[in-house]
C-alpha cells in the first residue's frame, strides 16, 4: 500500500517536472511551476526557508520520501533501474555506505557554493542534472512531434499548434547533458540509486537528517529468518540483513521491502534506535567515474559552440546571413537576475528558463565559470518587452519575479553602435531599424555628417535610456554581425 | 470605318452564338437529372454547358476565344504555381491542361520569357507543339526588363529565343513587355533607342508576327504616346488590365494607375481590340470577404465568386480576349464553363458589380497582386507574402481592432501563428530597413515599406497585448 502511494506520487510529480521541461508555451507553469519551487537545493538557493523547513521536517518525519517521490533525478533513476532490472530475482545487494566520498563532495559542494563557483553546483545539483537532460536531450523530441503535429495542422488550416525551432543551444551543455544521461543510466542499471548515496549533495543532507527520522524501516531480527531477499531487492543498498540493519542516511523510504519480506519481518514505523554507518572500499570506483565525468565536462565546455544552421535558399528570395554572436566583454544576463553575482550565487543551470523563452534569447553559457547557467544573445530574437516568462518560473532566486512594466525599466546592458557595419553607410540606403523597434526611445538617427543635413542618417544611443533588450541588434540589417550591439552589465539597475 | 464594320459584324455572330449558347444552356437543364445520374465524379458543376464564345480581330480576322490561357502560374510536380515555386514544372499536367482547353475551344495561349522563372514558353513549346499549328494562337512578349537586355542584340536574341522555345517559325501575337513600368525613358530604352520597334514592325511585315500589340502598366504617358502612334505603328491589339473595381476606381486601388473604362474607351476609339488581363486583380476578386460571396452568390447562387469577375472583363465588345493564368484543372474548368458561352452581364448587373467594388474598396486590404516584381528584396524579407497573409486576415476578419474585440484571442492567434507559417521570422515586415528600393519597382504604386512598418506596427501591437 504505501509503496503504491510512493510510486504513484512519484509518477505524477516525475512527468509533471518532465513537462515542464518540454512545454515551450509556458502553460504548464501557471499550474505546476511550483513543482520546481519546492526542489532543495533551488529552494534553499532563492532563501525559500518555509519549503526548506517543510522539507526538512518532512525528512526527519518520514526519511527520504523527497529522493523517491519530488526528486526527477530519482524518479529518473528509479526508472531506469526498473527497465533493466525487471526480469533479474536479486538484482542489488547490501554494499557499506562510502561516507567519506559523500562528505568529500558535499563539502566542496558547499565551498563552490560560498566562493560562487557556480558550473561545480550546476554539474552536481540533482534536479539541474535532470532539468539538462530534459531540455537537451528529450525536448527536442517533443519539439519534432510537435512540428508534426503543426505540419498537419497547417494542413487542415487549424492554429492549433505552431511551429518552433530546434537547435542545440550550447554544445558543451549538451555534451554534459549526454554525459550525465550514461553516466546515470550505467550507475542505475549497475547498482540502483549509486548517484543519490554517493554523489548527491543533497542526498547527503537528507540522509544525514533521514537518520534521525521518526518513521523508518525497520527489521525485526526476531521474525527474519536470514534470507536476504530485502538486501537484494534494495536499490539503495542499505539493508545489511545479516545485522539487521539498515543504514538510514541511505535508505529513500521506497517501501519496496516491505512487501518482499515473506516473514513480515520489515516494517514502516516510529523508531528512536540510532543505526550504525561504516565505510568501504566501492569508493574508489565511484570516485573515478565522478573524476572522469568531470573531466569530460571541462574538456568539452572548452569545445567552441558549433554554428546552429538553418537557411533556404528559394529563388525569388535573397539569401539571408545568419548572424554570429559578437564578443561581449559581459555576458548579459536577463532582467530580474539582478546581475552576474546573483545569478552565479543561485543558478542550478536547471536549464528552464532556457526551456520556456520563447524569444531564443536564453542559452546556457559555455564559458567556464558560469558554465550552463543562462546567458543572453540576440542572433534569434531579442528580450520581448512584454515576455517575463524566465522570471516566472526560476525556483532558485537566480531570476527573481519581475513584472512586464518593471523590466521595461530594468537596465541590463546598453547598445554599442559599431560604424563599420552600419548599413547607411555601407550600403548607402535608409536604414533606421533600430531606432524604429527601440521600445524606450533610446536610438535616434542623426545626419552622419553633423555639416549636411541629408547626409546618410546614423544611430546614436542614449545609454542612460537603454535597457539592453537586444531589438536593435537582432533587427539589424548587418550580417553576420549587427552594426549595433548589447554590451553587458555586471550589475543591473532600473532607470 | 472598316473596323467598326467588323465590330458590328462581330456582335452580330456573337449574338448568335450567344442566342445558341443560353439554347444549349437551358436543354442541358432540362436533361440535368439523367445527366447527373451518370455522372461518377460529380464534376457537372463545372462542366462545360455550350459553345465558346469568341470574338473576331479587325486585322487578320482571327476568331480568338475570349478565355484565353495565361501561362505564368504553369502546374509544377509540388502543386503550387511555378511563378511561386521552385520545383519542377508538371509538364505532364501542362499538356493535359492545354489538351482540354484546346478540346473545348480555347485557342489563345499568353505566355513570355519571364514567366516562370523563365521556364514558361519551353513548357509551352512542348504541350502546343503536339497540336496542329493552326489550332491556337500563341501570344509572347520581349521582355527586356534588365538594362542589360536593352541592347539590340540582346533584344533580337530573347525574341528569337522565344521562337526556338515555343518551337513556332511565326508568333501569333507579339507584346511589348510591360509599358509604363519605369515611364517613358524605360520604354526608350527597351524600343525606341535601339529600333527594336522597327525591327518587330519588319518582322510583321515578314509574316513571322502576325499581330502586334502592347501590353501597359503604369505611366498613362506611354499609353497615350503609343496610341498617338497608331496610324503610323498599327497596332494589331493592346494588353490592359481591366476588372470591375479597375473600371472606375484604378486611382484608389493604386494612384499610379488609370481607369480601365478609360484605357478601353480609348481603344475603342482607335479601332484596337484588347486583351484583359488581371480580371480577377490577381486573385483578390475570387478571393473576397465572406459577406461579399453571400452577396455575388445571392445573385447568381451557382455561379463562382470568380465568374463575375470574368463575365465583366468579358462583356465589353472591343474585348478580344481575357487571361486567366490557370494553375489547376479546376480553374480551366471553372473558367470554360463561364465563358461557354458568355452570358453578358446586363445594366443591371453592372450597377450590383459597381457597388460591390465600392464596399470592396471599404476594405482595408493592401492592393497587391502578387506580381513579385518588388523581389528579391536584397535584405531578404518576402514583402508579397507578407502583404497576402494581411489580406488574407483582413478578409478573414482576423484583424482585431482591440483587445475588446470579441474574437480577439482567436483572432490574434491566427494572426501570427498564420504569420509565422506563411513567412520565415527572418524574413517578416520587422527586418525592413524602409530603404525604399522596392517601391519603384511595384506596378501597383504600393508604398511598400510603409505598409510593411504599419504592419510590423500592428505584430508589434498583438505580441504585446497578451
Amino acid at each position: 500500500m504505501l509503496r503504491k502511494i510512493r510510486l504513484t506520487l512519484a509518477i505524477i510529480c516525475f512527468t509533471l517536472i518532465t513537462l515542464l521541461f518540454l512545454d515551450f508555451t509556458g502553460t504548464l507553469h501557471a499550474w505546476f511551476g511550483w513543482l520546481a519551487k519546492i526542489q532543495f537545493l533551488p529552494a534553499v538557493l532563492a532563501l525559500n526557508t518555509g519549503v526548506v523547513v517543510l522539507l526538512i521536517a518532512l525528512t526527519l518525519i518520514f526519511g527520504r520520501i523527497y529522493c523517491s517521490v519530488i526528486c526527477p533525478l530519482g524518479v529518473f533513476q528509479d526508472v531506469i533501474a526498473w527497465f533493466w532490472k525487471r526480469r533479474k530475482k536479486l538484482p542489488y545487494s547490501y554494499s557499506p555506505a562510502l561516507s567519506w566520498v559523500r562528505y568529500g563532495i558535499l563539502g566542496i559542494f558547499i565551498i563552490t557554493l560560498i566562493t560562487g563557483a557556480g558550473s561545480i553546483v550546476a554539474l552536481l545539483a540533482p534536479y539541474s542534472a535532470y532539468g539538462r537532460i530534459a531540455n537537451n536531450l528529450l525536448a527536442p523530441l517533443w519539439q519534432w512531434s510537435n512540428n508534426l503535429l503543426a505540419h498537419a495542422a497547417e494542413r487542415a488550416d487549424s492554429y492549433a499548434f505552431y511551429e518552433v525551432d530546434v537547435w542545440i543551444k550550447s554544445l558543451p551543455t549538451f555534451l554534459i547533458a549526454a554525459a550525465t544521461f550514461v553516466i546515470l543510466i550505467t550507475l542505475a542499471w549497475r547498482n540502483g540509486r549509486t548517484y543519490c548515496n554517493t554523489i548527491c549533495p543533497v542526498g547527503t543532507v537528507l540522509g544525514f537528517l533521514s537518520r534521525y527520522s521518526l518513521f523508518r524501516v525497520t527489521i525485526d531480527a526476531e521474525k527474519c529468518n536470514g534470507c536476504s531477499l530485502c538486501s537484494h531487492k534494495c536499490k539503495a543498498a542499505c539493508i545489511n540483513y545479516k545485522e539487521h540493519e539498515v543504514d538510514y542516511s541511505r535508505c529513500v523510504a521506497c517501501m519496496n521491502c516491505l512487501q518482499t519480506c515473506k516473514q513480515g519481518a520489515i516494517s514502516y514505523k516510529p523508531h528512536y534506535k540510532r543505526p550504525a554507518q561504516e565505510p568501504t572500499q566501492e569508493a574508489a570506483d565511484v570516485n573515478k567515474s565522478r573524476r572522469n565525468f568531470l573531466t569530460v565536462a571541462t574538456v568539452l565546455a572548452s569545445t567552441s559552440v558549433l554554428k546552429a544552421q538553418e537557411k533556404k535558399v528559394d529563388g525569388g528570395l535573397a539569401v539571408i546571413e545568419d548572424k554570429k554572436i559578437p564578443h561581449r566583454d559581459t555576458p548579459i544576463t536577463p532582467p530580474g537576475s539582478l546581475g552576474t553575482r546573483n545569478m552565479n550565487q543561485h543558478c542550478t543551470a536547471c536549464q528552464l528558463c532556457v526551456t520556456v523563452c520563447p524569444n531564443h534569447v536564453l542559452r546556457p553559457s559555455g564559458d567556464l565559470s558560469t558554465l550552463m547557467q543562462p546567458e543572453m544573445s540576440y542572433e534569434r530574437g531579442y528580450c520581448r518587452p512584454e515576455c517575463n516568462k524566465c522570471s516566472e518560473v526560476c525556483p532558485a532566486g537566480a531570476i527573481l519575479p519581475i513584472t512586464a512594466a518593471e523590466k521595461s525599466a530594468i537596465q541590463i546592458g546598453h547598445a554599442v553602435w559599431i560604424k563599420e557595419n552600419c548599413v547607411p553607410l555601407t550600403d548607402g540606403v535608409d536604414c533606421g531599424n533600430c531606432a524604429r523597434h527601440c521600445p524606450t526611445g533610446a536610438i535616434q538617427m542623426v545626419a552622419s555628417d553633423p555639416d549636411m543635413t541629408d547626409s546618410p542618417k546614423i544611430p546614436v544611443v542614449n545609454t542612460e535610456r537603454c535597457i539592453g533588450c537586444g531589438a536593435c541588434e537582432h533587427l539589424c540589417p548587418a550580417r553576420p554581425f549587427s552594426a549595433i550591439y548589447v554590451e553587458g552589465h555586471e550589475m543591473h539597475k532600473t532607470i | 470605318m472598316k473596323n467598326k464594320n467588323k465590330k458590328e459584324i462581330d456582335r452580330r455572330t456573337f449574338l448568335k452564338i450567344f442566342g445558341a449558347g443560353t439554347a444549349t444552356t437551358a436543354a442541358a437543364l432540362y436533361g440535368c437529372r439523367p445527366r447527373n445520374n451518370s455522372v461518377v465524379n460529380g464534376g457537372s458543376d463545372n462542366a462545360q454547358t455550350g459553345e465558346m464564345t469568341y470574338r473576331i480581330t479587325p486585322t487578320t480576322g482571327d476568331k480568338v476565344s475570349l478565355l484565353g490561357y495565361g501561362c505564368m502560374r504553369l502546374p509544377t510536380t509540388s502543386n503550387s504555381s511555378a511563378r511561386d515555386s521552385q520545383d519542377e514544372i508538371d509538364q505532364d499536367m501542362v499538356n493535359r491542361q492545354v489538351d482540354y482547353a484546346i478540346a473545348h475551344g480555347v485557342n489563345y495561349f499568353d505566355t513570355s520569357p519571364a514567366y516562370c522563372k523563365g521556364r514558361s514558353e519551353h513548357a509551352m513549346g512542348i504541350a502546343l507543339s503536339r497540336h496542329p499549328r493552326d489550332k491556337y494562337f500563341i501570344a509572347t512578349k520581349l521582355s527586356n526588363f534588365s538594362p542589360d537586355t536593352w541592347s539590340r542584340e540582346a533584344s533580337i536574341a530573347m525574341y528569337r529565343n522565344s521562337l526556338k522555345e515555343l518551337q513556332v517559325d511565326y508568333l501569333d501575337y507579339m507584346l511589348l513587355h510591360g509599358i509604363g513600368m519605369g515611364g517613358m525613358e524605360a520604354m526608350k530604352g527597351r524600343y525606341l533607342d535601339n529600333g527594336i520597334l522597327d525591327f518587330l514592325i519588319e518582322e510583321r511585315k515578314a509574316g513571322r508576327i502576325r499581330n502586334l500589340g502592347f501590353s501597359y502598366h503604369g505611366d498613362i504617358e506611354v499609353f497615350d504616346y503609343l496610341l498617338a502612334r497608331h496610324d503610323e505603328i498599327k497596332w494589331d491589339f493592346v494588353q490592359i488590365q481591366l476588372n470591375y473595381v479597375d473600371w472606375k476606381h484604378a486611382k484608389e486601388m493604386n494612384t499610379r494607375n488609370t481607369d480601365a473604362e478609360y484605357l478601353y474607351g480609348e481603344l475603342v476609339k482607335h479601332g484596337i481590340p484588347a486583351v484583359i488581363m488581371e480580371p480577377l486583380l490577381g486573385g483578390r476578386l475570387a478571393n473576397v470577404p465572406n459577406y461579399i460571396v453571400s452577396r455575388l452568390k445571392q445573385r447568381r447562387p451557382s455561379d463562382s465568386v470568380a465568374s463575375w469577375a470574368f463575365r465583366f472583363a468579358g462583356s465589353p465588345e472591343g474585348v478580344l480576349t481575357v487571361l486567366s493564368g490557370m494553375t489547376y484543372m479546376e480553374h480551366l474548368q471553372e473558367n470554360l464553363h463561364t465563358y461557354s458561352p458568355l452570358a453578358p452581364l446586363t445594366d443591371n448587373d453592372k450597377d450590383f458589380l459597381e457597388e460591390t467594388a465600392q464596399l470592396l474598396l471599404k476594405y482595408p486590404t493592401i492592393p497587391c497582386n502578387d506580381c513579385k516584381y518588388c523581389m528579391p528584396c536584397p535584405y531578404g524579407i518576402d514583402i508579397p507574402s507578407i502583404l497576402i497573409h494581411y489580406n488574407k486576415c483582413v478578409n478573414e476578419g482576423n484583424i482585431p481592432a482591440n483587445t475588446q474585440d470579441e474574437n480577439y484571442r482567436k483572432a490574434r492567434r491566427v494572426f501570427l501563428v498564420g504569420y509565422d507559417r506563411s513567412v520565415p521570422r527572418l524574413r517578416q515586415a520587422n527586418h525592413c530597413i524602409g530603404c525604399n528600393q522596392c517601391v519603384h519597382h511595384c506596378p501597383q504604386n504600393i508604398n511598400i515599406p510603409g505598409e510593411l512598418h504599419r504592419i510590423d506596427r500592428f505584430v508589434e501591437q498583438l505580441k504585446m497585448e497578451n
